[in-house]
């Protein structure tokens, strides 16, 4: 089940290492990508079918075309290494094991849209993981890779890293724009059509760390072998995070189309002490839940968990057992949101408050059928109402949880 | 004026730092990361002489800091024990090791032991899930931990620190 695009060389020791990199193939889609004009980069990625790794599942290729053509202007890359959506970590995977691949992509995706300076924007939390991808910067410097030359050949490339300061919503892509341009990190409002980003008003694009790593492989190979895993509509690969207690949590990087609950019992080795699986949390914590009977039927691709009413997001699984209470679940999560809203939109700011008091409510055996009722209202009037996802992801989860496991709720009611 | 002033060596990162971007305000969050590298947390004279040096007031640099969690606003202990509670580590057994840090150092989230030693907090998903449940002791990550593990590095601590007085 298990394929090896983006985690091919996870498992070599040293792979983060430039030497070793570079006798694993790091780097060897660069010779092939100078011969290649950029719209024809762009027009590869776009043929692959690649998607946005981060949640949104954009496809790539048609974002980058956003880009203006002939702007006097200079352009910037910036990749969201802000990885804090619950039950994700497949971003670190790629600091800690294949830094150079990222560099890598940086290389293939800025010489596509005509980018020379990129920006690499990794969480706070993640210090051990920022100085590990330092290192690899350095080396890549020092051996010429990036700098005044791209391995020899006439276009500089500069990458910075910028060290967030713990904020979830700066993974919001205009919101990590703010935040680097040195404001509080605000989602902007959304244009009427699409455009692409703007950074200190110079154009910029947005990409998730594990999309920019994975450019390099259809660079290299051509988007017919991107094309060749996952399905029609979902094409290529992911790395699928797992957490909770299945007898091996971690990430795997898995074509679209699998079956989760193989993926759960072949890979992640099923339940821990036998436990019963009760329910998953599909793509990091802001995707609607699905029950036992929903993960049975669950296929790992985008379209195929649309149809079933919730979404791939991040591809972060987390799972959860028979002995855990739901509405410590709903609890956890709205904590988590209510510590994270930015503040900025009133039923954001308000509604996950209000949802955390209610819920702090029926925990204590306080709770009635009303207080369930006021919660989904709350969830309609967050939903649609703010700048940015934030508030419709909180509305689904919770509503989720409220209504597929509704009699664990009530038995709760006074 | 501000009685916080760069080390030579971070004022030499700082200068290297700010060339990188288009816009010095791009500076805020390496200026105060550098600070609180230097003293631990950031003190009102750190974010005046952050915003004299971006040349903004010190109201903006407040304001600023203020929004993300990771500064210190206050100094805190030698020690500091980020716990993880989201859905996974809590599933995974979270609930027990802050109950183990209340008993053996008496400390709730958000407070420092009275001999300054440990610092607790109790922070949103650190991107560990994996390894779940977890703690960062001073930003390192420590994963798939037990009571016994925790235990040991509350131990190694409280050994470290009559060593080195």
């Amino acid at each position: 089940m298990l394929v090896k695009v983006v985690s091919k060389n996870f498992d070599i020791p040293n792979s983060h290492k430039l030497e070793v990199a570079k006798d694993n193939g790091r780097y060897s889609s660069i010779e092939k990508l100078f011969t290649m004009a950029p719209e024809d980069v762009i027009e590869e990625v776009t043929k692959s079918g690649l998607r946005g790794k981060g949640g949104g599942g954009a496809p790539c290729g048609p974002k980058w075309k956003l880009m203006p053509k002939d702007d006097p202007r200079p352009a910037y890359l910036i990749v969201n290494g802000d990885e804090s959506e619950p039950g994700t970590f497949k971003d670190r995977q790629i600091f800690q094991y294949d830094p150079h691949l990222l560099i890598e992509g940086i290389i293939c995706s800025s010489y596509a849209m005509n980018i020379h300076d990129a920006y690499i924007y990794v969480r706070g939390e993640y210090k051990w993981f920022i100085d590990r991808l330092n290192e690899a910067i350095k080396e890549a410097y020092e051996a010429g890779i990036i700098g005044e030359k791209v391995m020899g050949h006439d276009y500089r490339m500069d990458i910075t890293v910028h060290r967030g300061g713990g904020a979830y919503i700066c993974g919001e892509k205009s919101a990590l724009i703010e935040s680097l341009e040195g404001k509080r990190g605000h989602p902007r409002l959304k244009p009427h059509q699409k455009e692409c980003e703007w950074f200190f008003d110079n154009p910029a694009t947005v990409n998730n760390v594990e999309t920019i790593a994975t450019v390099p492989f259809i660079v290299e190979k051509g988007y017919e072998s991107y094309t060749a895993y996952g399905t029609e509509r979902s094409p290529g690969t992911m790395l699928f995070a797992m957490s909770g207690p299945v007898k091996n949590p971690g990430v795997y990087e898995l074509a679209f189309g699998n079956k989760m609950i193989d993926v759960i019992n072949k890979i992640g080795g099923g339940m821990k002490e036998g436990k019963k699986l009760k329910a998953v949390i599909p793509g990091g914590s802001s995707c609607p839940i699905l029950t036992a009977q929903e993960v049975e039927k669950a296929v790992l691709d985008y379209e195929s968990m649309w149809d079933i009413g919730s979404t791939l997001g991040t591809g972060g699984m987390i799972v959860i057992d028979e002995d855990m209470s739901m509405i410590d679940v709903a609890k956890n999560l709205i904590e988590f949101y209510h510590h994270e809203s930015c503040g900025q939109c009133t039923p954001c700011r308000e509604g996950c408050g209000w949802i955390d008091k209610i819920l702090a409510k029926v925990l204590a055996g306080e709770g009635t059928q009303k207080d369930l009722d006021t919660i989904l209202e709350v969830c309609e009037t967050m939903n649609g109402k703010t700048i940015c996802v934030f508030a419709p992801a909180v509305k689904d989860i919770i509503k989720s949880i409220i209504i597929k496991f509704k009699d664990e709720f009530v038995k709760e009611f006074k | 004026m501000s009685k916080f002033k760069y080390t030579p060596e971070n004022e030499t990162k700082f200068q290297e730092q700010i060339k990188k971007y288009p816009n010095s305000n791009s500076m805020m969050l390496p200026a105060l990361w550098l600070a609180q590298e230097q003293e631990g947390w950031v003190s009102p004279d750190a974010m005046i002489f952050v915003a004299d040096k971006l040349n903004k007031s010190p109201i903006e640099v407040y304001e600023f800091a203020t929004f993300y969690t990771m500064f210190n606003l206050k100094p805190i202990g030698t020690y500091h024990i980020e716990l993880c509670k989201t859905l996974s580590c809590m599933v995974m057994g979270a609930p027990e090791l802050k109950k183990f840090i209340k008993e053996t150092i008496g400390i709730n989230p958000g407070e420092t032991s009275e001999d300054g030693l440990f610092h607790f907090s109790e922070v949103e998903c650190l991107g560990a899930c994996g390894g779940a449940p977890m703690f960062a002791l001073n930003g390192q990550y420590h994963e798939n931990q037990s009571v016994d593990s925790l235990k040991n590095v509350i131990e190694e601590c409280k050994n470290a620190s009559k060593s080195s007085k």
